[in-house]
C-alpha cells in the first residue's frame, strides 16, 4: 500500500515537474531572448543603464500584436565599463542563458570586446552606445550593427563646425582607454584637414577621474582655442564644471564637448552648459514622432530623465531585429547571427525615433547628425527644452566613407 | 634656480607652482577625510569603509538643504555634517557596536555593506549624471595669479580644511576630552571605572568621524558633481593615504593626505595616465618597508 502510494506519488510528481518542461520547450522555441549589457551604476548610467532597458522594453510593447504570439524576454546585465566583465556576461548569456541577440554596450573597449564574443557564438549584436569608429572599420563583424551615432560623425559634425568657426588650434583632455582615443584620432584629422593644428594632449584615467583641473590648466597653458573633451558621461560634466571654475571660458577659450547627451547637460544646468555644442542623431523634442516616442517611455524612464540618443537607439534596434526576426522566422533567426544581421542590413529601418533611415554593408547605420546648441535660461520655455538646432549633416555625409573604413566585409 | 629646475623638468616653472597649488587642493580632501577615518580606526579599532558613502552623503544633503528648505552653502556647512552625523550615531548604535568583540574584518565588511547599500538607494533616487550645487556668491570668482586662474573658492577648500584638521588634532591630542578618548582604546575598563560613560563617547567619536566624512562633501559639492560614486572614487585613494600615513596615526594622516595630493598633481603633468595608480604605487613600497606606515608606531 505505502509502496504503491510512494510510487503513484513520484509519478505524479514526474508528470507534474514535465508538463511545465514541456510547455517551456515549445515556449523557448518560439522565443527570443534580448539581452541590454551596459553600466548600471558607474558614470555612464545616465546616458543608457535602465533607460536604454525602458526604451528596449518600449520597442517590444509598441510591436505588441504584431509580434503575432512570439515571445520576447529582456534580461539586463551591468558590465562596471569593464572588459573582463562584459566578456564574461555576454559569454555566459550566448553558452547558458540561450541569449540571441546584446544591445545597447557603451564603454568602447567593452563594445569591442563583445563583438568578438558575438562572431565568435554567431549571435547579433546591435551596438548603441559605444562610439568608436573602429567597430565598423577595422574590428568590423558579420554579427555588429553600430546603431546610434560614432566617433567620425561626432568628430565631422562638432569638430568640423568649431574649425569652421575660427577655432584652428586644439588641446585635447582624453579619456585614456579605446574610446577617447579614436575620438580623439578622428577629430585630429578633421583639423589638420581643415589646415588646423593640434598643440597637445593629456590622456587621462578612465574611470576614477574626478579632478580635471590640473588638465585643464595644462590646456590653458598651450594657449589653444579650443579645448577638445574627448570623453563622456561624468568625466564631460566635470570638466566642463571646473573649465568654467578655472575660467577657461571667460578667457575665450573654446569648449568642444565632443561627446555630450541632453543628460549631461541637464546635470550641468543651463546656466553652466549654454552655448556649448554638441552633435546628436536624436532629440526628444525634434518632431511629432520623436515626441510621440518619449511620451510612450517617459513613464519608465528613471527619474524622469529624457531618452538620449543612446537610450532610443536601443528603441530603435531593438524593434528593427524583432521585425527581422518575424520575417525570418523565430527557428532561423536563433540558428544564425550573421544570417540575422544580413537580413537587418537589406531592410529600410523605419521608426518614431529617428524615421527612415538604413544600414550599409560594414554594419554602419547611417542617419542624419544634428548639430545642437545648448540654449539659454531666457530661451529655455519649460522642462528639458534644452536645445536648438544649428545644422543638419545629411545620413550620406554624416558617417564615414564606406571605402576608407577598413572594413573586411567591404572589401570581399 | 628657477631656470634650471625648468631645464630639468621640461615643463614651465610657473605652471609646475600651479600644478603643486593644485595637489594642494586635492590634497586637503585626502587629508580631511583621512582624518575622519583615523580618528574612527585609531579610537574604535573599525576600518570604516562607509567613509566615502558618508562623505557623498554630506554633498546630497547639502544639495537637500538647497532644495527642498532654500537653505545655502553655509547652513550646509554647519548642518550637513551634523544630520550626517547623526545617522552615524545610528549606525554605530544598532550594527557597529555588536561588533567590536569580533576581528577587524567583521566591522570592515560591515561598513562595505552598508556604504554599498547607501550609495545603491541613492543612485536609484537620482541617477547617475550628478545635481547641480553653485558655489556661494561670496566665494565666487577667482584671482589671476598670472601663471593661473586660481578660482576663490578652491583656496578656502585649502584654508577651511587646514583649521579643521589642526583643530581635530588639537582636540585629541591637548584636551582633556582628547586624553579620555586616547584612555579608552588603551583600556576601556579602566577609563569606565573612573566613572567615564566610554559606549557613549564611542558611539559619539564614530558620529564625529563620519561629520568630517561629510563636512568634506559639503566643501565638495560644488567643485565635483554631486553624484552618487563621488565617495567611491575617492575613497579607495583615501585608504591609499591612511595606510601610508600610518594606520590611525591622526598627524600622519593629515601630513600624508597633502602630501600625496602634491605628488598625484605632479604625476598628472609629467605622466598622466599613470596618476590613478602613482598613490598605489606609493602604498605598495611604503608597505616593504615600513609596514607601520610612515607616521605609525609599529
Amino acid at each position: 500500500m505505502t509502496m504503491t502510494t510512494r510510487r503513484s506519488l513520484l509519478a505524479t510528481g514526474a508528470a507534474l515537474g514535465a508538463l511545465p518542461l514541456h510547455r517551456a520547450r515549445a515556449q523557448a522555441a518560439n522565443t527570443v531572448k534580448i539581452g541590454v549589457l551596459n553600466d548600471q551604476s558607474g558614470l555612464y548610467r545616465d546616458v543608457n543603464g535602465p533607460g536604454s532597458v525602458a526604451c528596449t522594453r518600449q520597442a517590444i510593447a509598441d510591436l505588441g500584436a504584431t509580434l503575432r504570439g512570439m515571445n520576447v524576454e529582456v534580461v539586463v546585465a551591468d558590465h562596471q565599463n569593464r572588459p573582463d566583465v562584459g566578456v564574461n556576461i555576454a559569454r555566459q548569456w550566448f553558452d547558458r542563458d540561450g541569449v540571441d541577440m546584446v544591445i545597447d554596450v557603451p564603454t568602447s573597449s567593452v563594445a569591442l570586446a563583445v563583438a568578438q564574443v558575438a562572431r565568435e557564438k554567431n549571435k547579433v549584436y546591435i551596438n548603441s552606445s559605444g562610439a568608436t569608429s573602429d567597430l565598423t572599420g577595422s574590428a568590423c563583424t558579420p554579427n555588429t550593427l553600430h546603431w546610434t551615432y560614432d566617433t567620425y560623425m561626432l568628430a565631422k559634425s562638432t569638430g568640423g563646425a568649431m574649425v569652421r568657426a575660427g577655432g584652428d588650434t586644439w588641446y585635447f583632455i582624453t579619456a585614456d582607454y579605446a574610446f577617447g582615443h579614436a575620438l580623439e584620432r578622428d577629430t585630429t584629422r578633421f583639423i589638420t584637414a581643415a589646415g588646423g593644428r593640434v598643440l597637445g594632449s593629456v590622456r587621462t584615467p578612465f574611470p576614477g577621474t574626478t579632478d580635471f583641473s590640473s588638465f585643464l590648466v595644462q590646456a590653458q597653458a598651450s594657449r589653444a582655442k579650443v579645448v577638445g573633451l574627448a570623453n563622456a558621461g561624468g568625466d564631460t560634466i566635470n570638466s566642463i564644471k571646473q573649465a568654467a571654475e578655472f575660467g577657461l571660458t571667460r578667457r575665450g577659450t573654446k569648449l568642444a564637448a565632443l561627446l555630450m547627451f541632453i543628460s549631461d547637460v541637464h546635470a550641468l544646468g543651463l546656466e553652466t552648459a549654454q552655448g556649448l555644442v554638441c552633435t546628436e542623431t536624436f532629440y526628444w523634442d525634434l518632431n511629432d514622432n520623436t515626441r510621440a516616442f518619449t511620451a510612450r517611455v517617459l513613464p519608465n524612464m528613471p527619474g524622469g530623465l529624457r531618452p538620449g540618443m543612446a537610450q532610443a537607439g536601443c528603441y530603435s534596434g531593438t524593434m528593427h531585429y524583432l521585425k527581422a526576426v518575424l520575417e525570418m522566422g523565430v527557428a532561423a533567426a536563433k540558428a544564425d547571427g550573421a544570417a540575422t544581421v544580413a537580413r537587418m542590413k537589406q531592410m529600410p529601418v523605419q521608426d518614431d525615433a529617428f524615421g527612415a533611415t538604413s544600414i550599409r554593408a560594414d554594419g554602419r547605420r547611417i542617419m542624419p547628425a544634428y548639430l545642437l546648441e545648448v540654449k539659454t535660461p531666457a530661451e529655455s520655455r519649460g522642462p528639458w527644452d534644452y536645445y536648438k538646432l544649428l545644422q543638419t549633416t545629411s545620413a550620406d555625409e554624416a558617417f564615414r566613407p564606406l571605402s576608407e573604413g577598413g572594413c573586411p566585409l567591404v572589401r570581399s | 634656480m628657477l631656470e634650471f629646475l625648468e631645464t630639468i623638468t621640461g615643463v614651465p616653472t610657473p605652471l609646475l607652482f600651479g600644478q603643486i597649488l593644485l595637489g594642494l587642493i586635492n590634497g586637503a580632501f585626502y587629508a580631511m577625510l583621512s582624518l575622519g577615518l583615523a580618528v574612527i580606526f585609531g579610537l574604535l579599532n573599525i576600518i570604516n569603509f562607509t567613509h566615502g558613502a558618508q562623505f557623498m552623503m554630506g554633498a546630497f544633503v547639502a544639495w537637500m538643504l538647497l532644495t527642498w528648505l532654500g537653505l545655502g552653502y553655509w547652513w550646509a556647512l554647519i548642518l550637513a555634517p551634523l544630520i550626517v552625523g547623526a545617522t552615524g550615531v545610528v549606525i554605530e548604535r544598532l550594527m557597529i557596536s555588536r561588533l567590536y568583540k569580533l576581528d577587524h574584518l567583521y566591522g570592515l565588511l560591515l561598513t562595505f555593506g552598508i556604504g554599498l547599500m547607501i550609495e545603491g538607494f541613492f543612485r536609484n533616487q537620482y541617477g547617475s549624471s550628478g545635481l547641480p550645487y553653485r558655489i556661494p556668491a561670496e566665494l565666487s570668482g577667482a584671482w589671476d595669479l598670472g601663471f593661473m586662474f586660481m578660482p576663490v573658492y578652491r583656496g578656502w577648500v585649502v584654508v577651511f580644511s587646514l583649521v579643521v584638521c589642526l583643530a581635530t588634532w588639537l582636540v585629541i591630542e591637548k584636551t582633556r576630552l582628547g586624553a579620555y578618548l586616547r584612555a579608552a582604546t588603551e583600556n576601556a575598563a579602566l577609563v569606565q571605572a573612573f566613572g567615564v560613560n566610554v559606549p557613549r563617547m564611542i558611539t559619539l567619536t564614530y558620529g564625529a568621524g563620519v561629520a568630517l566624512a561629510a563636512l568634506a562633501g559639503v566643501l565638495a559639492a560644488p567643485i565635483y558633481s554631486v553624484n552618487p560614486q563621488m565617495g567611491t572614487n575617492l575613497i579607495i585613494v583615501v585608504f591609499a593615504v591612511v595606510v601610508i600615513g600610518g594606520m590611525g596615526s591622526i598627524l600622519g594622516s593629515v601630513l600624508t593626505g597633502f602630501g600625496l595630493g602634491v605628488i598625484e598633481g605632479l604625476t598628472k603633468v609629467y605622466w598622466p595616465e599613470a596618476s590613478a595608480t602613482v598613490i598605489f604605487v606609493i602604498m605598495a613600497i611604503v608597505l616593504l618597508t615600513r609596514p607601520a606606515g610612515l607616521f605609525g608606531r609599529a
